[in-house]
């Protein structure tokens, strides 16, 4: 069984709990680097964490500020482990690339689908996305 | 990933150790977009110079030491201070002694101390077909739809890296594929709802929910959809979705027709927006009613004319909550020759320069609902700070500040 290949936007490997986003979300006025919480009151996933994550989201949304974020928030330890993108985004790109320059900070960015299921533990490991455990 | 001479040159450190990091986050991101190349750009806007923690401080440190200027103009976005009006920041003096360095850098980098998120209101803008490089959700959406320059949606970091090297990645917005409307929007609405100033920020937020990544074309405007207004659209729009670029037929300058917008090409998905889903979209943003906080306009920055605007509302007349108005100090200045700013503060106005309401601590503690005529604030300012908002016209703003209590104005 053939599994999809992904464009890898940023390189890494990460490992984390799969946190599905199912409306796209701006970390500038979405995200607390504080905290690593969701605080864009008008999305769904609003209250949930993104430390530690693989966060998948459809594309990206909003400022031009959530580089800065996400920077922020990887250097804070309160960052996603990793993005699953469906449409690849140069915002999100740029902040861990900058992170990784600065910090030494991993946050590898793919693109392709969605991961099946929306639970459990999943691993970015260069171009392929996989499941580790069901949840 | 073809580069020219001069690209490998700075990728070498040929051009110092700034513009070799510059190139080299350029050419990854520029891969990562599926550009295969770069092209020369004609000046850039920074959102950089806001200050969101250490990391943006860190990399502006990062390129001064290696020796960063800017090769091509290059303005700054709002930061997070009011540098005329310095007594107005309330936050944490820790924070304003790091975002003033940042400032500072981004100064000493050769970047022009505009401090506004409306660059394409100062007197030298972009014009047709020019290659830029800009930063700021709504500049860019401005810039690509209303100027017909040419901006991809550049974030924090990349925004400079352009600005240091002078190139940008070929493709999305950049090029003419990339810039042609994939979704058709037709707005079906009464024509006076066209003279009304809150439908395009209403319609702008509508527009992003249903843009997704697509370049979206509305039929149904004309020519009193002005430049404040297309802005209001804008900035909802790139707020609520990711809207870098729109076409309105008959106004925009890529699109006189449909045709033109298109490529000739009719796209696959067609909607249309009415007065019912208008309504629904305007009652979203009117959370409270009763007792009014304080006011808020000029999100984006105001314009010189929205200044008038403004003061011929007010004039002879006293707010009795906290009013602010954002904008430029470009503007400002303009707008002070014209006796229009005297005219807002004998009304009690407090107008705010160089930075922004909603990102910064300026407002004093607010008691009750915060009425804006902004779709843009009116989205973030409940996530940015804790306040329930309400959006009015700017004639319905005015009259609720007279009389201290939310009045909207009437439904569509």
């Amino acid at each position: 069984m053939s599994r999809p290949r992904f464009r890898v936007l940023v390189e890494g490997v990460a490992t984390g709990e799969l946190l599905l986003l199912t409306e796209p979300l701006s970390l500038w006025g979405g995200l607390d680097p504080e905290t690593g919480l969701i605080v864009d009151r008008n999305h769904p996933q609003v209250g949930r964490t993104m430390t530690g994550a693989i966060v998948s989201m459809p594309h990206g949304r909003g400022s031009s500020s959530s580089s800065s974020v996400l920077a922020e928030a990887l250097r804070l330890g309160t960052g996603p482990a990793g993005f699953v993108l469906e449409v690849p985004d140069s915002i999100l790109v740029i902040g861990a690339l900058v992170a990784q320059r600065l910090y030494g900070a991993v946050c590898p960015i793919v693109s392709g689908p969605r991961p099946e299921g929306s639970t459990g533990t999943w691993r970015i490991d260069h171009n392929r996305v996989v499941p580790l455990a069901k949840g | 990933m073809i580069l020219t001479h001069s690209d490998q040159a700075m990728l070498q450190g040929e051009a110092g150790g700034a513009a070799r990091i510059a190139m080299e986050l350029l050419v990854a991101t520029a891969e990562a977009e599926g550009a295969t190349e770069l092209l020369d750009i004609s000046g850039a806007h920074i959102d950089g110079c806001l200050y969101h923690g250490q990391a943006g401080l860190d990399f502006g440190r990062l390129l001064l030491d290696g020796g960063a200027t800017v090769v091509v103009p290059t303005t700054l976005n709002v930061s997070s201070l009011d540098l005329l009006h310095p007594g107005l920041y309330r936050g944490d003096q820790a924070v304003a002694v790091a975002a003033r360095e940042l400032m500072d850098a981004y100064v000493a980098m050769g970047c022009v101390p505009s401090w506004t998120c409306a660059p394409y209101q100062l007197p030298a803008r972009p014009g047709l077909g020019d290659q830029v490089a800009w930063g700021e959700s709504n500049a860019i959406v401005f810039a690509n739809s209303v100027l017909g320059a040419r901006t991809g949606r550049y974030g924090d970091f990349l925004d400079i890296c352009c600005a240091l090297t002078g190139r940008a990645p070929a493709t999305g917005l950049h090029t003419d594929q990339g810039r042609r409307a994939t979704l058709r929007v037709d707005l079906d609405i009464p024509d006076h709802m066209l003279d009304d100033d809150l439908l395009y920020p209403i319609l702008g937020h509508l527009l992003g929910e249903v843009s997704g990544m697509a370049v979206p074309v509305v039929v149904g405007l004309d020519s009193r959809a002005t430049e404040d207004r297309l802005k209001a659209l804008g900035a909802a729009a790139a707020s609520s979705g990711a809207v870098a670029m729109f076409h309105v037929v008959g106004v925009t300058p890529e699109a006189p027709t449909l045709d033109a917008a298109t490529g000739g090409t009719e796209p696959e998905t067609r909607l249309v927006i009415g007065p019912t889903e208008l309504s629904r979209a305007r009652g979203s943003f009117n959370q409270g009613s009763g007792p009014l906080g304080a006011v808020s306009v000029g999100t984006p920055h105001f314009s010189v004319s929205e200044m008038e605007q403004l003061a011929a509302l007010v004039a002879g007349r006293t707010t009795s909550v906290p009013f602010y108005v954002n904008t430029s100090r470009d503007v400002l200045a303009r707008a002070e020759r014209s006796g229009a700013v005297t005219t807002i503060e004998e009304f009690g106005a407090t107008i705010v320069t160089d930075t922004c309401t909603y990102i910064t601590p300026i407002m004093e503690d607010v008691r009750g609902v915060v009425m804006t005529n902004s779709g843009k604030w009116a989205f973030y300012a409940p996530g940015n700070l804790g306040v329930e908002v309400a959006l009015a016209g700017l004639e319905a703003c005015v009259h609720s500040a007279m009389i201290g209590e939310v009045t909207v104005g009437k439904e569509w």
